[in-house]
């Protein structure tokens, strides 16, 4: 038998139909579901008059635009249009028979973060939602991808994807981390190093010993930014740590299915020789702390550089770059460690997990912010939120002067009423920097968590390494 | 879905690169529960001023380009989000068509599932169009999907390739989901035999 590689083996486990040209029907084991994107597909359920094909395989809940405050279960304390979308994805998720997590529950969170927690997402799975940071649970070996409101109809009423297969690419990250290094750091510097576009048409495996080392949760932030790399997916082979993470879930095997689902696992990974259409290979003792400086994912630089100038750039970057710096409000040659900062927001798909918590309140433990700073936690999860309190996180944060929310998607898009203001200054542990993205006019600075509480503390972009 | 065969109009040019999902469609329009009336809110941030005013210099503010049914664009468009709610913007607008030398891989996917066809051509194609489009009102470009060729203004053709598939979905206009029902036995039959060996899923 040839050699295949992660995604050779879990793509080959999952076509139920390929035609001559090679455009596959893709089984889909898991499809989740937020309210942002699906109502328009439920819609046309109802209009064909369609059931949804496997609802024990489909799973919703509310993220996007929830509030995050108090009192959000009364649909009064949302705005209208929000309220009509949870609203519609409560209806759905009864009419149409699948599991569901409402904001009243404590399991509720953000989509990628309830999946892995509850066990929904499992090893050598295919996992599907309409939302582009589905790359997120690759980090357990499982295929995983974002898909567009039409794909959604369709794999609810058939459990299928049309797709043709992607190609193949490794990003090693060899050796150790330094202190101070985070996933975080890893992923914004493998986009950093390919661009924005260097992924398109591959599915990533990152391997090597620096993602080895990472725990789970690290694993799922770099998988989670696979796509503003433009990747289709993001995948990481799984090891004792991933069998470890989903033993015990609720939706985990038990018993003998847990034996032979393990046993299938352990043959889940690329085979020594498999073919790579590409390879990027970073030193892991090369990956400093990190920040975006622009409006694009690939705007990377080390804590310690100074703001670019168009004219380090070539080719439409150079226009790209001076819009970014306008955008931005920056001149170039400015050090990044004294870019001020005026608002600290930890939390999102990519950074809202407990391991995240525990590394910000390390950096904030006994200290205050700076005044004038707005700072909010706003954990992935009801979960996660439950554990930092019984971790006595949330008592850090809140004595730190942190404002301490409830789980959702919150300011990573600001679809929710917690948002920048024209002009404000955000350090973020989200993944986008787009223009206005956390609001209309926001500038945003992505870093990681500790990184993100540092600046909190301080007022500025702060080099987590001189504050340890 | 509505049929893509041929296509004639005016060609607007935005020679940005990296033009995300957020510009094309900011957030706060995502919170429809419809597919429709997206179109006034196409770039909005770019648009249109804080006040709501037009903001005069944005290409399609501008009266050569208020009826644009093509785009001409940099490379990695609709880079970002999922959110289909950017195509449906373009297509709402009445864009049918996208040229650039790269898209983002959900974008390009959604594209196709709501009749309007992006293009990838090499830059020094993407350039010369870019160049026809900026020629105003007579920058009319005519797509024909069937013999895959871009006429421009002076007459010229440019050939581009379209998957097959893909090509024949969009000029019958066909709905994925019936296709794909018709395969319901292979799909029954997949699932019997996933459902012995990997019984936990």
């Amino acid at each position: 038998m040839s050699p295949k590689t992660l995604y050779d083996k879990i793509w080959d486990a999952h076509v139920a139909h390929e035609a001559e040209d090679g455009t596959s029907l893709l089984y889909i084991d898991r499809h989740l579901v937020h309210e942002v994107t699906s109502p328009q597909a439920f819609e046309g359920l109802r209009m064909a008059g369609r059931p949804v094909h496997a609802p024990d395989k489909t799973i919703a809940v509310p993220d996007h635009n929830v509030p995050t405050t108090p009192g959000r279960e009364d649909p009064s304390n949302m705005t209208a249009d929000s309220a009509i979308q949870v609203a519609a994805l409560d209806k759905n998720a009864k009419d149409f028979g699948i599991h569901y997590y409402p904001v009243s529950d404590v399991r509720q969170g953000i989509v990628h973060i309830v999946g892995p927690e509850q066990g929904w997402t499992l090893p050598g799975m295919t996992v599907v939602c309409g939302d582009s940071h589905t790359a997120t649970h690759g980090a357990f070996g499982a295929l995983a991808h974002g898909i567009g409101t039409s794909e959604v109809e369709h794999v609810l009423a058939t459990q299928t994807l049309i797709q043709k297969k992607s190609k193949n690419m490794k990003v090693e990250i060899t050796g150790k981390l330094q202190p101070g290094v985070t996933a975080k750091d890893i992923t914004l510097a493998v986009i950093g190093e390919t661009g924005t576009a260097g992924g398109t048409g591959y599915v990533i495996e990152y391997c090597g010993e620096a993602i080895r080392d990472l725990s789970m949760e690290g694993r799922m932030t770099v998988c989670n930014m696979a796509i503003e790399g433009g990747a289709r997916a993001g995948l990481i082979a799984p090891d004792e740590k991933t069998f470890e993470y989903v033993k015990g879930r609720p939706h985990a095997p038990k018993g003998a299915q847990w034996e032979a689902a393990l046993a299938w696992w352990k043959t889940l990974y690329s085979d020594d020789d498999a073919h790579w259409d590409k390879v990027v290979t970073l030193k892991g003792e090369d990956i400093a702390p990190v920040v975006t400086w622009g409006t694009s994912p690939e705007d990377v630089l080390p804590i310690t550089a100074n703001v670019p100038s168009p004219e380090d750039f070539e080719g439409g970057k150079v226009e790209a770059a001076a819009r970014s710096l306008e955008y931005m409000g920056l001149k170039p040659g400015t050090p990044l460690s004294e870019v001020e900062i005026d608002t600290v927001f930890i939390g999102s798909c990519t950074n809202g997990r407990i391991e995240d918590l525990r590394a910000a309140a390390e950096i904030v433990k006994g200290k205050k912010i700076k005044e004038g700073m707005r700072a909010m936690v706003v954990p992935g999860s009801g979960l996660v939120r439950a554990q930092a309190e019984e971790e006595g996180l949330a008592d850090i944060f809140k004595d730190a002067g942190f404002e301490w929310r409830l789980a959702g998607c919150s300011m990573c898009l600001a679809m929710n009423p917690d948002q920048l203001q024209p002009g404000e200054r955000c350090a973020s542990t989200s993944n986008r920097n787009f223009e206005g993205r956390q609001g209309r006019g926001g500038r945003t600075h992505l870093l990681s968590p500790a990184m993100a509480a540092a600046a909190a503390v301080t007022g500025k972009l702060t080099d987590i390494r001189d504050l340890t | 879905m509505d049929k893509f065969e041929k296509l004639t109009g005016v060609a607007a040019p935005m020679p940005m690169i990296n033009v995300d999902t957020d510009m094309i469609i900011p957030k706060q329009f995502l919170k429809t529960i419809k597919r429709s009336g997206l179109g006034v809110n196409l770039f909005d941030e770019m648009r249109f001023d804080d006040d709501g005013n037009e903001i005069p210099d944005f290409v399609l503010n501008q009266p050569a380009y208020r009826n644009a049914e093509i785009l001409v664009a940099g490379d990695n468009f609709g880079c970002g989000s999922s959110r289909e709610h950017a195509p449906w913007a373009i297509k709402d607008f009445g864009i049918r068509c996208v040229i650039a030398p790269s898209f983002a891989d959900i974008f390009f996917n959604n594209c196709f599932k709501n009749g309007i066809l992006p293009i990838v051509l090499p830059q020094e194609d993407v350039d010369k169009l870019m160049d026809d489009a900026q020629r105003g009102s007579n920058a009319v470009l005519t797509i024909d999907l069937e013999n895959q060729t871009i006429s421009g203004p002076d007459g010229g053709e440019i050939a581009f390739e379209v998957d097959a598939f893909r090509k024949h979905c969009l000029l019958n206009g066909l709905d994925d989901i019936g296709l794909t029902l018709e395969k319901a036995g292979a799909i029954q039959s997949f699932e019997t035999k996933a459902a012995q060996e990997r019984p936990w899923v």
